[in-house]
C-alpha cells in the first residue's frame, strides 16, 4: 500500500512515504505540511484544494500524489519569490478580498493560472476562470477587482520593460 | 489555573513548528508578553509569568479584564468575541487604539479563549461591535483618563495641558510613555463608564477602512485556521454519523476496519462510532468502510419535502401574539381594497467551505480544545455536562474556521474531539467533519411559512396588516446541554435534546417598521422534521421577504410607486434618508417606458426590485435594490446587481462594514434564488455541493455598497441586516419584470409563468 512518492513540489523536490492512491491534497497538507491547498469537499466540487499542475489550476483532492508526482506542482504556499508575495497575492491583500478567507488558496491559484495565459482578461472570462472555486461568504465582487489589480500591474510591469 | 496554563505551555520547537517563527523571535519582534491570534494563532497559552498572573483578568468590570500594557508599550486587546471572517478583531482594535491614541501597529489582540478572555457568550446577532466593542471602548477611555492622571503627578501638571501622541504624553517638552507611567503593572481600577469618550471629530481611526492584518497571513498561506494546526503526537480521528437523525447502530465491520493499516483505535459508544489512525487518509479509508458497512435501525423522515407546508401550517402548535396594535380585524374588513398572500421559505444550510474541525487534548487531568465555535464560554458548559468534567478544568480556545454564518457543525465537532481526547490521553486529536457530515448535520435555518393579510383605504394607505408565522426553532445552540450535541444524543447513555423555547428567533422583525394604524403579529411554534439552529438572520430573512414582497404588491394594487409607497409610510428619518441614498446613488427605474420591465432602448427584459428594513427592528438600516435580466426564450432569469445602502451609526470599519453587506447579500441571493435542503424518507440528500447549488461567480450579482456614516452615534450590527432586504428585492425585480409574482423560496425560473411574457 505506502510507497514512495518522489515529487517536486514549488521547485523543491521531495520524496515522501504515501499509500499510493493518497490524494494530493493530503500529501501536501500532511507529509510536507503545506496550508495553501485546504480540504472543502474532496470531490472536486468547491476549489478549495486548487493547485497548479505544470502551470493549469487543478483540484488536488482527488487525483493521487503518486500521479500527480509527473507534474510540476506548485501551491499558494510558493507563490512567493525571495520573500516577496507575488502580485496576484498582494492584489488580494490589497483589496481586502476575503472575509473568512478560506476560499483565498482556490482563488488566488485559479487567478494566477488564468493570467499566466491570458493577461488580459475580461469581466467574464475571470468569472469563468474562477468558477469552480466556490465562495459562501460572497466576497466575489473584491475578488474579481483583486484579479483586475493583478493583471493591471502585470501589465504595467511588462509594459514598463519592453522600452 | 496556575497548573493549567504551565501544562500547556509547549516547547520552542513545537511552538516554531507551528506558528513558523521561534518563540524568541516572536517575542523580540513584538515585543508582547501575552501572545494573542494576531501572530501565532496556535499557541496554546501565554505562558510568561506575568499573564499568569492574571488569568481572565478582573471580572468584565476593570480595565485590565479588556487591555493589558507590555512593558514596550504594546497594548493587547481581550475580547471574547470570535473571529468569524466578520474582521471584527480589527474593528476592536481600531476602537482601543482611537481612544487610547494609539498607531495600529502598536496593538494586538487575543479573542475567545476561556483561560484568558471574559465570558460574552456567542459572537452572534450582529452584537459584537456593541457588545465588546462597547466595553473595549468604555475600558480604553478609562485607561486614557487614568494614564493621563498618572502623567499629570508625574509632570506635577493639570491633565489638561498634556497631549497624547502615539502613546507617548506630552507635556511642553516633556514627555513620557503609557508603559513608563505603570511600570510593567496593569490598570486595575474599575470602568466607571463615565470616563469621558474622544469626540468623533477628532478620530484618526474609527470609522477609517484600516486593512485587517490576518487578510496577509491567508494569502501568504501562513498556518491561520484550526484545519492548519498541526501539534505533535497529533492523531486523527473520523466520526461515523447515523444515515439518519435518531437512527441506532445495529452492527459494524469491527475486525475489518481494526486491520486496516494505520487504524489505532474504533471506539463504539452506544451509537457513537469514531476511528483513529495517525494518518488522516487512512482515517477517512476507514470511514469509508464504516459507512459502507456498518447496519443501523433507521426511523423514517417525515413529513417529506411535498406535504412540509402543509403540516407547518396544520401542526404549528400555540399562539404567540407578538404585537398587536388597534383592532386589525375591524380595520381589514373596512378597507377598501383587501389582499392575503403566502410566502414560504425551505430549510436552508450554512454551507461552510471548510467542513467543521476540533482538535482536542486531555493530559494531566486537563482538557484543552481548539475550536472555532462562536461561544467558548457555552461550549466549555456543555463539554462539562458531556464529560461530566469541572468547567474548572477544561479550557476552549477559540480558532478562526471557515465563515460559519451561524450554528453550523462547529459545538458538535468540539463535542465529538472532547469525548475522544479521553479515549486517547496525552494526544492532540483531530477530528474534522467531511463535506457530506457537513451537509447532512449541520442544524438548518427554518423551513417558514408566512400569511399576511393588508387592507388599503380609499387613500391607499395601508389601514390594517397581520402577519401570521410558522416557525421551528432557531435557536438550538448547546448553551450548556449536552443534549444539543450530536454525540451527546447517540452515547449510551443519551443526553436527551431539550428545545429552548426561545421564539425571538422566529419573529425577528416580522413588526412592519411602518407606520400601519392597526397591526397584529401572531407566532405558530413549529417542530419540523429536520434540525434547526441559527442561521444568519435567524427568521428575519424570511419575515423580512414576505413583509417587503407584500410592500410591493400593497403598491401594485395601490397603483403606487413601490419606493414611493414605502417612503409614504415611514416615519423614521433614518429609514427614509438609507433609501433616499440608495435611489440617488443606484438610480430607481430610471429608464423605464411603459409598463412592465421594458427599458427605454434595451431589447433586454429586466426588472428592478426594491426593498428595506432595520435590522431586528434597533440595528443598521438597509435598503437593497436588485437588478434582473429576464431571457425570455431560455426561460431563465439571472440577477444581474445588487446594490445597497446601509446606516450602521457609527461606522467603525469602512471596508468591513461593506465586505459585510456585499457578501451578506450576494449569500442572500444565493439562498434566495436556488437553495434548498433536499431529503426522503432515508434522510438527507443533499450531501454535497451539486446536490445542493449555490451561487458560482458566473453567475454572482455584481455588488455595490453605498454607507451612510453617522459618526455621531452609537455603533450598530451590520453583519445581517442585507440579507432579508435582499431576497424581497429580488422577488420584486422578478415580478416587475414578469408580472409573476414568486411567493415560494427558491425562487426557481420554473416558478414564472413564461406565458405571461409571450
Ligand atoms: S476539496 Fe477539492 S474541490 Fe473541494
Ligand atoms: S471569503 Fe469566506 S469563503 Fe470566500
Amino acid at each position: 500500500m505506502a510507497e514512495i512518492i518522489d515529487i517536486k513540489v514549488n521547485g523543491k523536490q521531495h520524496r515522501v512515504e504515501a499509500d499510493a492512491d493518497m490524494p494530493l491534497l493530503y500529501l501536501l497538507r500532511n507529509k510536507l505540511e503545506m496550508n495553501g491547498p485546504k480540504y472543502g469537499c474532496g470531490i472536486e466540487q468547491c476549489g478549495s484544494c486548487m493547485v497548479l499542475l505544470n502551470g493549469k489550476a487543478m483540484p488536488s483532492c482527488v487525483i493521487p500524489g503518486s500521479a500527480a508526482a509527473e507534474y510540476e506542482v506548485v501551491t499558494l504556499d510558493g507563490l512567493a519569490r525571495g520573500g516577496k508575495l507575488s502580485i496576484v497575492q498582494q492584489a488580494f491583500i490589497d483589496e481586502q478580498a476575503a472575509q473568512c478567507g478560506y476560499c483565498m488558496n482556490g482563488m488566488i491559484m485559479s487567478a494566477t493560472a488564468l493570467l499566466s495565459e491570458n493577461p488580459k482578461p475580461s469581466d467574464a472570462e475571470i468569472r469563468q476562470a474562477l468558477n469552480r472555486v466556490l465562495c459562501r461568504c460572497g466576497t466575489h465582487t473584491r475578488i474579481i477587482n483583486a484579479v483586475k489589480k493583478a493583471a493591471a500591474q502585470m501589465n504595467g510591469t511588462q509594459k514598463e520593460e519592453k522600452p | 489555573m496556575n497548573a493549567f496554563q504551565e501544562s500547556e505551555i509547549g516547547g520552542e520547537s513545537e511552538m516554531a513548528k507551528f506558528a513558523g517563527t521561534s518563540r524568541r523571535e516572536f517575542l523580540r519582534n513584538s515585543g508582547r508578553l501575552l501572545i494573542g491570534f494576531q501572530m501565532l494563532p496556535f499557541v496554546c497559552a501565554a505562558m510568561d509569568d506575568k499573564f499568569t498572573a492574571h488569568p481572565v483578568a478582573g471580572n468584565g468590570k476593570s480595565i485590565d479584564s479588556w487591555l493589558q500594557f507590555d512593558s514596550e508599550g504594546i497594548l493587547t486587546v481581550i475580547t471574547g468575541k470570535m473571529e468569524l471572517g466578520q474582521g471584527i478583531r480589527t474593528a476592536l482594535m481600531q476602537m482601543a487604539a482611537e481612544e487610547l491614541n494609539l498607531q495600529m501597529d502598536r496593538v494586538r489582540i487575543i479573542v475567545a479563549d476561556t483561560a484568558q478572555t471574559q465570558d460574552e457568550r456567542y459572537t452572534a446577532g450582529s452584537g459584537s461591535i456593541e457588545g465588546s466593542g462597547n466595553s473595549i471602548r468604555q475600558a480604553a477611555a478609562e485607561a486614557r483618563r487614568a494614564l493621563l492622571k498618572l502623567a499629570a503627578d508625574h509632570f506635577n501638571a493639570v491633565p489638561e495641558k498634556l497631549t497624547v501622541e502615539n502613546g507617548l504624553i506630552q507635556y511642553g517638552a516633556k514627555s513620557i510613555a503609557y508603559q513608563d507611567l505603570i511600570k510593567g503593572k496593569q490598570l486595575e481600577m474599575d470602568v466607571t463608564g463615565n470616563a469621558p469618550l474622544k469626540q468623533h471629530t477628532e478620530y484618526k481611526l474609527v470609522g477609517k477602512g484600516v486593512a485587517r492584518t490576518d487578510i496577509a497571513q491567508m494569502a501568504a498561506a501562513q498556518p491561520y485556521y484550526i484545519q492548519d494546526m498541526r501539534l505533535p503526537g497529533m492523531v486523527h480521528v473520523r466520526v461515523l454519523r447515523p444515515p439518519v437523525y435518531g437512527a441506532k447502530l445495529v452492527s459494524l465491520p469491527r475486525d475489518e476496519v481494526l486491520k486496516l493499516p494505520g487504524v489505532s483505535q474504533l471506539v463504539v459508544n452506544g451509537s457513537f462510532v469514531a476511528v483513529v489512525a495517525a494518518d488522516e487518509y487512512q482515517c477517512i479509508k476507514a470511514l469509508r468502510l464504516l459507512r459502507e458497512k456498518a447496519q443501523w435501525s433507521s426511523p423514517a423522515l417525515s413529513p417529506l419535502p411535498a406535504g412540509l407546508y402543509d403540516d407547518i401550517l396544520q401542526k404549528g402548535t400555540g399562539t404567540e401574539t407578538v404585537e398587536e396594535k388597534s383592532d386589525v380585524d375591524k380595520g381589514l374588513s373596512g378597507a377598501s381594497v383587501k389582499l392575503e398572500a403566502v410566502y414560504k421559505r425551505p430549510y436552508h444550510i450554512h454551507g461552510s467551505i471548510g467542513p467543521s474541525c476540533a482538535i482536542a487534548e486531555w493530559k494531566d487531568g486537563l482538557l484543552t480544545i481548539w475550536s472555532h465555535s462562536q461561544g467558548v464560554y457555552p461550549l466549555r458548559r456543555t463539554i462539562s455536562d458531556l464529560l461530566n468534567l469541572p468547567e474548572g478544568k477544561i479550557r476552549i480556545i477559540g480558532v478562526p474556521g471557515s465563515g460559519c454564518y451561524g450554528h453550523n457543525g462547529a459545538d458538535d465537532v468540539a463535542g465529538d474531539a472532547a469525548l475522544m481526547a479521553m479515549q486517547v490521553p496525552g494526544k492532540p486529536v483531530r477530528v474534522q467533519w467531511m463535506r457530506e457530515d457537513e451537509h447532512q448535520w449541520e442544524p438548518y435555518g427554518s423551513a417558514m411559512v408566512l400569511r399576511i393579510k393588508g387592507g388599503l383605504d380609499a387613500e391607499r394607505r395601508v389601514t390594517a396588516w397581520q402577519t401570521e408565522i410558522w416557525s421551528d426553532t432557531h435557536s438550538t445552540r448547546p448553551g450548556g446541554n449536552a443534549g444539543h450535541l450530536l454525540a451527546g444524543r447517540d452515547l449510551e447513555k443519551s443526553f436527551s435534546f431539550k428545545s429552548g423555547g426561545f421564539s425571538g428567533g422566529s419573529h425577528r422583525n416580522s413588526v412592519p417598521l411602518y407606520d400601519f394604524s392597526a397591526q397584529k403579529i401572531i407566532l405558530h411554534n413549529y417542530k419540523g422534521p429536520l434540525r434547526t439552529s441559527a442561521l444568519r438572520s435567524l427568521g428575519a430573512y424570511a419575515n423580512i421577504f414576505a413583509l417587503e414582497s407584500f410592500m410591493d404588491e400593497l403598491a401594485f394594487k395601490a397603483g403606487k410607486d413601490p419606493v414611493a409607497f414605502r417612503l409614504a409610510h415611514l416615519k423614521d428619518q433614518r429609514a427614509k434618508a438609507v433609501v433616499a441614498l440608495l435611489v440617488e446613488k443606484a438610480g430607481w427605474r430610471r429608464d423605464e417606458v411603459g409598463k412592465g420591465g421594458w427599458r427605454k432602448g434595451s431589447k433586454e427584459l429586466s426588472g428592478e426590485g426594491f426593498a428595506f428594513a432595520q435590522y431586528k427592528n434597533n440595528a443598521a438600516y438597509c435598503a437593497v435594490r436588485a437588478e434582473v435580466l429576464i431571457d425570455p426564450v431560455k426561460k431563465t432569469y439571472k440577477v444581474t446587481k445588487l446594490s445597497s445602502a446601509i446606516d450602521a451609526g457609527q461606522t467603525i470599519n469602512s471596508t468591513g462594514v461593506i465586505n459585510q453587506t456585499a457578501g451578506g447579500m450576494i449569500q442572500a441571493a444565493s439562498w434566495t434564488m436556488m437553495e434548498e435542503v433536499v431529503y426522503d424518507q432515508k434522510g438527507i440528500v443533499s450531501t454535497s455541493w451539486d446536490k445542493y447549488p449555490i451561487l458560482r461567480f458566473a453567475e454572482v450579482p455584481h455588488t455595490e455598497v453605498f454607507l451612510l456614516d453617522r459618526p455621531e452615534l452609537e455603533p450598530m450590527g451590520a453583519g445581517e441586516a442585507a440579507q432579508g432586504p435582499t431576497a424581497a428585492a429580488i422577488a420584486n425585480a422578478i415580478f416587475h419584470a414578469t408580472g409573476s409574482r414568486l411567493r415560494e423560496i427558491p425562487l426557481l425560473p420554473e416558478k414564472i409563468d413564461w406565458k405571461k411574457l409571450s
